[in-house]
């Protein structure tokens, strides 16, 4: 073993300040980790607040027009909507990648990198196309 | 040398590789029918929005996504809990709220659609 390996303190544990700036993680690593935040994101506050909305909107025409002219108005809820939008939008497509990985579609180091940039890509435009209607 | 042993567990990774999968595209599939439904079809009113909940087949369809959403989200927290829920009571008292939280997502969802 070289003594240059020796020196270094080991085992390294991995904290999250040293995820943020230490560790420069590749592309495809970013994909993973936010396909995971935001599942965890979507399972929890997000399908509650979404199946809130259905249930108001479905339950009375006061309540459908009270979603759409006023609770859609609102700055932080169009900012709630937006994380959700991203969110889904970033786990889909994210998931679609994950999915053709499984069947060894695009698992070379370079056609990895572009799908993930992909995967950011569209899933930022899709965000910005809703976010765009919603507003 | 080849050594023959039982790999200890309970032998339910591939089930739930494959559950979470197959859920994932029924969830794909209904979200995309949702979208050129909603984007495609009549402008948008309260009318239009509850007739579409009462379809029979919609009302299956999102059925079949709530269950898919829960089975596939049950799997998801239970990976994420393992990773970094320590010690194992805090995890196990979280595996409960969450079941319990999922749980509640297809009881309310039912009663959406089946008020």
């Amino acid at each position: 073993m070289s003594t240059a390996a020796a020196k270094k303190p080991r085992p390294k544990y991995l904290s999250l300040s040293a995820l943020l700036f230490e560790i420069r993680m590749p592309v495809t690593a970013w994909v993973s980790g936010m396909h995971r935040i935001s599942g965890a994101l979507l399972v929890f506050p997000l399908a509650a607040w979404l199946l809130y909305l259905l249930d108001m909107s479905l339950g009375s025409e006061q309540g459908y027009n009270h979603v759409r002219d006023v609770y859609f108005r609102h700055p932080v809820v169009k900012l709630g909507m937006l994380l959700f939008i991203w969110s889904y939008a970033h786990h889909f497509c994210a998931g679609i990648r994950f999915l053709l990985l499984d069947l060894n579609k695009g698992i070379e180091k370079g056609a990895a990198k572009t799908s993930s940039y992909v995967v950011f890509a569209v899933s930022v435009l899709i965000t910005i196309y809703f976010g765009w209607r919603l507003w | 040398m080849v050594v023959n042993r039982v790999v200890v567990g309970a032998h339910y990774g591939l089930g739930n590789f494959i559950a979470q999968r197959v859920t994932a595209l029924i969830m794909a599939v209904y979200s995309v029918i949702m979208l050129v439904v909603v984007m495609g079809g009549r402008p948008l009113n309260y009318a239009v929005w509850r007739d579409l909940f009462t379809l029979g087949w919609m009302r299956v369809a999102t059925l079949l996504f709530a269950i898919s959403l829960a089975w596939h989200a049950w799997i998801g927290v239970k990976e994420i809990l393992i990773d970094y829920a320590r010690p194992d009571s805090l995890r196990f008292a979280l595996h409960v709220v969450f079941a319990l939280i999922i749980a509640g997502y297809l009881g309310w969802t039912i009663q959406i659609l089946w008020r």
